[in-house]
């Protein structure tokens, strides 16, 4: 059994919450390097150019890249041969936040009573998603989620009558109505099955798969293609002025559900694709 | 569709000059304001109180930017998503201002209300905010200090790049430009 310090798990989540708010991962990079090779628009160009250049201003400055500094949302995988001493996980996941966030410059987006409205003054709670594994390592994925294009996702429970091409026409739905809003070029993630919590969970999940990765599964990896190509042909283009990079890349998770139902969520993110790693 | 270089506050005149799908860069003095900020300032108008800010001519920026490090301006600050703005703009709109900046659509009542007023709406690259605050040049608290981020900021910029997306005609710049690139 591996003992893992409470303190350590502070100090790693602290950490991560500053990079992934400075250095923009290098998928998300090197994806925008590959659309500017392809964009025809030239305003869409430019506006990807001035993409890479807020990356490498937010990394040498120590500057988040983008104001909003997120929702912190975690993906934790905890062997169950991990003992933790000296507190409660979530509660080193919430310290971490509030010292990453604090010896980072970044901004509190969280309000405490969503009626009623007061900052929280140190962006906690996060979000927190827990997954007992085997082995006795704790595996810890941090994205820092933007509101814009949150705001933006969207739920549907679909019957199974509607069937793939149902499916399609909500993405498309989706990505059409959010236009300029959740600021594209957009990283789509889309949970199709489960029930009414899970089809969202599993679109947010997609999310933290590196851009540019396909799907093990050779018919998603065949249908996140197809919807990408899709999705770049409503022109809505980078910032929705037009242009073919409306996506830098589409992630579907899948998931089996009720003889009665089809769910499916859309969860856009931002350009800003904000996700961090450690494993201790 | 040019570039142009502007003085903000606008001088009479200046804000119908801009046309959809101008790039603009503007210099002078802007204010900060977004969701709190606005739910204010339409709770003062409503109780016939002053505003904060005398909004004759000036242009507000959708912002709540990061805090500055020590010896920094300001932090990240890019435009946030305008229309959580659109239920309390034409009443800003008709009490003098003349121009906004943000990101993403507005709805049918603000974009009338820019026509009415011969106001203009445009936005900055969402998601570039350490690159827009280099274009900041100062910064200074007015107003709802309590509101943190949320509060009301003067800021001075210099050559401030923006997107003229609705002008004083009518016109819409995102629906013309995503029009030329959809195969859908
Ligand atoms: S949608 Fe993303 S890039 Fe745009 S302002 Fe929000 S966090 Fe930043």
């Amino acid at each position: 059994m591996k003992v893992i310090q409470y303190t350590e798990i502070v100090d790693e989540v602290s950490r991560i919450c500053q990079e992934a708010n400075f250095d923009l991962a290098e998928d998300v990079v090197n994806a925008f390097k590959e659309s500017v090779k392809t964009e025809s628009s030239a305003a869409g160009k430019s506006i990807l150019n001035q993409l890479i250049e807020n990356a490498d201003i937010a990394t040498s400055n120590r500057v988040p890249m983008c104001q909003d500094t997120g929702v912190s949302v975690f993906l934790v995988k905890l062997g169950q041969d991990c003992h933790i001493t000296g507190g409660r996980l979530e509660d080193a996941i919430n310290e971490g936040v509030r010292k990453g966030y604090d010896e980072g410059y970044l901004r509190y987006s969280i309000v405490d009573d969503p009626i009623t409205r007061k900052n929280t003054g140190d962006n906690t709670p996060a979000v927190i998603h827990i997954e007992l594994v085997e082995g006795d390592t704790l595996d810890v994925q941090m994205s820092a989620k933007g509101g814009g294009a949150e705001n933006m996702s969207a739920m549907k429970m679909l019957t199974p009558s509607a069937g793939l091409d149902g499916v399609k026409d909500f993405i498309m739905k989706t990505v059409k109505e959010a236009g300029p809003n959740a600021c594209p070029p957009l990283v789509v993630g889309i949970g199709i099955g489960g029930n009414f919590e899970v089809a969202p969970y599993l679109a947010k999940k997609s999310l933290f798969r590196p851009v540019g990765e396909r799907h093990p599964d050779k018919d998603i990896a065949a249908l996140e293609m197809e919807l990408h190509e899709a999705v770049n042909r409503l022109g809505i283009g980078p910032q929705g002025l037009g242009g073919d990079t409306t996506a830098l890349d589409i992630k579907v998770e899948t998931a089996p559900c009720h003889i009665a139902a089809l769910p499916v969520a859309v969860n856009l993110n931002c350009h800003a694709s904000r996700h961090k790693h450690f494993v201790i | 569709m040019s570039e142009k270089r502007i003085r903000v506050p606008f001088d009479p005149g200046a804000a119908e000059s801009l046309k959809s799908g101008d790039t603009v860069l503007l210099s002078g003095t802007i204010y900060t304001a977004r969701d709190a900020a606005h739910k204010r300032m339409a709770e003062q108008l409503e109780n016939g109180e002053a505003l904060p800010v005398d909004l004759e001519g000036q242009v507000i920026y959708y912002v709540g930017p990061t805090p500055a490090r020590p010896g920094e301006v300001i932090g990240s600050a890019g435009p946030t998503t305008s229309s959580r703005m659109d239920a309390y703009t034409p009443a800003l709109l008709s009490h003098g201002l003349k121009g906004m900046i943000g990101k993403g659509y507005r709805s049918r009542e603000v974009i009338d209300a820019i026509q009415k007023n011969n106001a203009v709406y445009m936005v900055a690259i969402g998601g570039t905010g350490a690159l827009l605050a280099r274009k900041i040049t100062a910064s200074a608290l007015v107003a709802y200090e309590d509101l943190g981020t949320e509060a009301i900021r003067r800021l001075e910029v210099e050559d401030f790049p923006c997107i003229v997306i609705n002008d004083s005609e009518g016109n819409d710049f995102y629906e013309s430009s995503q029009q030329s690139f959809s195969n859908d």
